[in-house]
């Protein structure tokens, strides 16, 4: 399979040695160059079309308005402004937004990893009566779509209660917990949060695939349970927990679903994005055209994905390589 | 010390239970109870008031009306089946075909690689809406698209269609050549699931057939085709799932506006059951048929 000549014939130029194989030499370069050429126009092509809507949005973002309207100008903007990131930034309150979403999905995010590696670390490595029962019902968590409960979810935490007991003390009034952030903190520290099911997967994955001979080793120097967990095990697993931690907190930063749910109360950027339009229009004078709405949202879009596209670039192996780990056995 | 008296298995069994005691807490409370509370609510007619919400049972007035009168549901849902089975096979197919490219040795492999994972970042949450609302970006797409001078895609679906080969398979294949940009987008995962499938099987295989004179592509159906088929099953699962799970789905929007607009909770309910019984059978239904064809293939 190897490309290189082999030792003997080295000293021979390459049309010596197309001669002496009768052509065949030549034909394989040939078809060889032209299928790399193929692939690379392939790939390209793809990675063009995944990338464009991003290239599309930063060369929009820099135009004046009236290049919007001038049909001569495409790709390239003529009058070169940085007004929209402003503007943009006005209206989501970016600064504050920004500092508030980043603690939040800071937070939350550690909330889930921590729940979910004890979760995954039980699944993977002790034997209880009915674990099956249990991991079936990981999967169920899986894959019900948060909408289906959240109907109902809205109105457990609308009128919160705990087995009757809070309505005893508050004078028959259940409180009313919507509004405040802790039920969502409470979803994250059960393992209920977004993709939550995930993570527990992907963590059991990886411990399972740790030798149990390195728990045993810490048992017998005298470790106990706990103290093995979070001097021996923890240290090894750091890769997996800080794929798992960047991927809820991608997650929750883009996320509109919980944190209209739950976070409304907070100033997040997902949310302030959701409703920049009409902010816009009612502060403009007789309103903003479409192309200008438009134009603002794909500015916002990207100042709200520039952080994220930043982490990616620093992290993109601890993203991709936790998936490869744990997809690959079911 | 009680735990003295213990032998070490239960013991073992406690710190186990112990450990996924969270999950085990958060299952009951916020899903097992919410999922129990949203199908006896999607039995009755909620009324709201200040002192909390009563249910009235109504037995499956609910699901009738979601299945027979409602106008629009029943049509969302069938739209929303095809588009997904369609969507789920061409992701596969898609996602396999890259994986194949990805898994050769080429210059700039791990940029490639980076950027067709980068979807699953970007096609997350709030994005998702952003995008397919924004008419200004797609405009542009479509400039751009039509000042390119070739349009031979345009050109070779209207041969295809004067000479009437195929009829309707043939329409069905030209809609995902249009939302060729959506499945890419969905299929970052998948890539990276099937990438790490192909890099997992020996060498050593290889060159066995290669010796036995095995050609390329008899090598690829009797050895790269069984050993990837497994994580077919994952992939097409994790499809599915993905597919349920878009926030930006008509399904979606409108028992999100029943629940807050008109604040009709047993009617939502309802509807989010059905949508989740399809898709916990459509799952079923191709975890059955794709384990059926894995195992005929290792046979």
């Amino acid at each position: 399979m190897s490309n290189q000549p082999s030792p003997a014939f080295k000293h021979q130029g390459f049309w010596a040695r197309n001669k002496k194989s009768g052509g065949y030499l030549m034909r394989k370069q040939a078809r060889k160059g032209a299928y790399s050429f193929f692939r690379f126009l392939l790939l390209f092509a793809l990675c063009f079309m995944i990338l464009q809507p991003i290239l599309d949005k930063i060369s929009v973002s820099f135009m004046q308005q009236r290049d919007l309207y001038d049909s001569t100008v495409v790709t390239i903007p003529r009058h070169l402004t940085t007004e929209n990131y402003q503007t943009a930034s006005d209206l989501m309150q970016y600064p504050a937004a920004f500092l508030n979403t980043l603690w939040i999905s800071v937070l939350v995010s550690l909330l889930q990893v921590a729940a979910c590696t004890l979760v995954g670390y039980g699944f993977a490595r002790f034997e209880f009566p009915l674990k099956k029962f249990w991991f079936a019902c990981v999967v169920v968590a899986i894959i019900v779509p948060p909408q289906t409960i959240s109907t109902s979810l809205y109105l457990h935490f609308r009128y919160f209660d705990v087995l009757g007991i809070i309505k005893l003390f508050n004078g028959g009034e259940a409180i009313n917990l919507r509004g405040s952030s802790l039920p969502y903190y409470m979803l994250c520290l059960t393992c209920m949060g977004l993709k939550d099911g995930l993570y527990i997967y992907m963590i059991r994955q990886f411990f399972i695939g740790v030798p149990q001979s390195l728990e045993e080793a810490a048992y017998v120097d005298g470790c106990g349970t706990f103290k093995t967990f979070w001097r021996v095990i923890l240290p090894d697993a750091l890769p997996i927990l800080v794929s798992c931690f960047l991927f809820a907190f991608v997650w929750q930063w883009t996320d509109t679903f919980y944190s209209g749910l739950f976070l409304g109360g907070n100033n997040l950027l997902s949310m302030q994005i959701s409703g920049i339009a009409d902010r816009l229009n009612s502060k403009t004078v007789g309103g903003a055209s479409v192309g200008y709405q438009q134009q603002i949202v794909s500015t916002a879009t990207l100042m709200l994905v520039g952080p994220l596209l930043l982490l990616y670039l620093f992290a993109q192996r601890s993203f991709v390589e936790s998936i490869s780990a744990s997809g690959i056995k079911m | 010390m009680k735990g003295k008296h213990l032998t070490i298995r239960t013991r073992r069994a406690i710190s186990g239970y112990l450990f996924i005691m969270p999950f085990i807490l958060g299952f009951l409370c916020f899903l097992l109870y919410p999922l129990i509370n949203s199908f006896w609510m999607s039995l009755c007619d909620v009324g709201i008031s200040p002192q909390g919400y009563s249910n009235t049972f109504a037995g499956l007035a609910n699901y009738k009306r979601a299945l027979t009168i409602d106008p629009q549901f029943n049509q969302m849902l069938l739209t929303e089946i095809g588009r997904m089975a369609s969507h789920a096979i061409a992701i596969l197919v898609v996602s396999f075909m890259i994986a194949l490219l990805l898994n050769q040795e080429f210059k700039g492999r791990a940029l490639v690689r980076a950027i067709f994972f980068l979807p699953v970042i970007l096609s997350s949450g709030v994005l998702v809406g952003l995008e397919t609302n924004n008419t200004l970006m797609s405009g542009l797409q479509d400039m751009i698209s039509e000042s390119s001078p070739f349009r031979l895609s345009d050109g070779l679906m209207d041969i295809l269609r004067l000479t009437g080969i195929g009829g309707g398979v043939l329409d069905v294949v030209f809609d995902l050549v249009g939302e060729v940009t959506d499945i890419v987008m969905a299929s970052g995962i998948q890539i990276v699931i099937f990438l790490t499938g192909l890099q997992n099987i020996p060498v050593s295989l290889y060159e066995a057939a290669d010796v036995e004179g095995c050609t390329k592509w008899e090598s690829f159906w009797k050895i790269t085709f069984p050993m990837i088929s497994p994580l077919m099953l994952v992939n097409i699962i994790y499809t599915i799932i993905d597919f349920f799970m878009k926030t930006d789905s008509d399904v979606i929007t409108k028992i999100h506006d029943t629940m807050v607009l008109q604040m009709n909770y047993g009617f939502a309910s309802a509807m989010s059951w059905i949508y989740f019984a399809v898709a916990v059978a459509m799952i079923g239904v191709s975890a059955l048929i794709i384990s059926k064809g894995v195992v005929q293939s290792y046979e």
